[in-house]
């Protein structure tokens, strides 16, 4: 799943860490700064296979805009991971191509 | 074969699908388009082929509304063919769905009018049990709905795209980034002469105005009485979903690639095409409403656009009489007529073909009648 990066960040060696999960991988990452950028610094380089394609997607933008950066966070699918500081303890998975919505759940009030 | 050019102000879906009508058939055709920075209704449409509750105050237009969702497969066929963009029809059937017995009722009556008086048009009502074997995970605030069989959807983005990929197949001339300020008749050599803001000059034989919310004032220098209002939608559009919404419905479906797209309102506010926060607010709690599982799917984008419309909602296709040559088309389904408008508006109004029978109705003339009102269904 991780490869060598194609990233370096510049202040590796100062400041707090912190530890996340990707794909039952752990990696000690920089307090603060992005899951993206995280994810890019250890090497992930297939973040989520696209909807229609299924094909491999990393990010691009790394601004929010163009959405190719989702991963499933906590349980919580296709979030934009350019836009999510770590925390310690995230579990992050591959987004596989688009979320299901449960549609089972007929809401509020329905007995 | 004619050798008259026709020129076409407006390439939006119903100036482009009435211009491809003509090119198809051998005429030399040029398109005027002023771009993505009119109020593109084309950019903002719902996506839908709707045949379902329309025209229940004129037959005429039920009927031409069902004879132009059954001509959609020809032109589906014909664009994907001619250029390879695929404009995403898909005529399943469609949904209504209501929130009380109330529009329920009403809904039954009037699609029991429409297919008494049109013909041809069936429609069944469905308890909410029946509507969940077709549309699971509605929600109980559903009381009951309507399908009707001819109605569909399509990809609106793509169906301009595959107009203006077909005419320039067809040896059409697109000019984009053009404003429209002036027409003239010409009495003594009957050409139209076409001025644009920058000073371009343009000279046709024929003239067909559909620029929708552009048209009244350029309708009235040749001779034509085209008055014009508007409606802005808002649209709400979901992240990209697993498929679960088989059928479009009239408060959301759901597109190839897998958006959610919700909508829609209604709005008389004049020339603002902006989103509100109060409207936005009432579009989700309806969508949940209606499938509660959208409570979990992230919105991505909100867009406001606004359609041309006339004071009873009907469309406005007539010919001058004082400008022999000059036509004017406008409606507020340019996706639905889209098929209707290719095939048989552009041969009518190249001068190839007589108009479609008892089209009286569409003239504007209705509209003079001092002692008339008017309302409209959007």
């Amino acid at each position: 799943m991780t490869t060598d990066s194609l990233f370096r960040l510049s202040n590796l060696a100062e400041g707090a860490t912190v530890t996340i999960d990707f794909e039952g991988q752990a990696m000690e990452v920089p307090e603060g700064i992005s899951v993206a950028a995280a994810l890019l610094a250890c090497g992930a380089r297939d973040f989520r296979s696209s909807v229609v394609g299924d094909q491999p997607r990393a990010p691009y933008c790394m601004m929010g805009v163009c959405f190719e950066c989702l991963v499933e966070i906590d349980g919580v699918p296709a979030r934009q991971s350019c836009l999510i500081p770590v925390r310690g303890g995230m579990c992050i998975k591959r987004q596989s191509g688009a979320p299901a919505l449960d549609i089972e759940d007929e809401g509020e009030g329905h007995e | 074969m004619s050798n008259e050019r026709l020129t076409v102000v407006g390439g939006g879906l119903v100036g482009s699908a009435i211009a491809y009508g003509a090119a198809r058939r051998g005429i030399s055709v040029r398109v005027l388009d002023q771009g993505d920075t009119a109020f593109r209704a084309s950019r903002g449409n719902f996506g839908l082929i709707w045949v379902s509750s329309k025209g229940g105050g004129m037959m005429r237009y039920a009927r031409w509304t069902r004879d132009a969702a059954r001509l959609w497969p020809e032109l589906h066929e014909e664009l994907l063919a001619l250029t390879g963009v695929d404009t995403g029809l898909q005529q399943t059937g469609g949904f209504w769905l209501g929130f009380s017995e109330k529009e329920v009722q009403a809904r039954a009556e009037l699609l029991e009018k429409i297919d008494k008086g049109a013909g041809g048009i069936p429609y069944r009502m469905m308890e909410p049990a029946e509507l969940r074997q077709y549309l699971p995970g509605l929600g109980p605030a559903v009381v009951g709905g309507s399908f009707g069989a001819h109605d569909g959807q399509v990809n609106p983005l793509m169906l301009l795209r595959a107009l203006h990929a077909g005419l320039k197949k067809r040896g059409a001339e697109i000019i984009s980034g053009v404003d429209v300020v002036d027409v003239r008749h010409q009495a003594d050599s009957g050409q139209f002469s076409i001025l644009s803001r920058d000073g371009q000059r343009w000279s046709s034989d024929r003239l067909v105005l559909a620029a929708g919310l552009g048209i009244p004032a350029l309708a009235e220098k040749v001779g034509l009485y085209a008055p014009v209002i508007t409606t802005r939608g808002q649209v709400l559009i979901t992240e990209r979903l697993k498929p679960f919404l088989h059928y479009p419905t009239n408060k959301a479906r759901q597109t190839r690639e897998g958006s959610v797209q919700i909508g829609s309102t209604s709005e008389d506010v004049g020339f603002d095409d902006r989103t509100t926060t109060d409207k936005i607010e009432w579009l989700a709690h309806r969508a949940v409403a209606t499938f509660p599982a959208l409570k979990a799917a992230r919105l991505v984008r909100a867009w406001g656009a606004l359609r041309p419309l006339t004071l009873d909602g009907y469309p406005i296709y007539q010919r001058s009489e004082s400008c022999p040559g000059a036509f004017v088309a406008i409606c507020h389904s340019g996706v639905t007529l889209a098929a209707a408008h290719a095939f048989v508006i552009g041969p009518w109004m190249a001068g190839l073909t007589q108009p479609p029978p008892d089209f009286e109705v569409f003239r504007s003339d209705r509209f003079l009648d001092p002692n008339a009102s008017f309302s409209h269904d959007h």
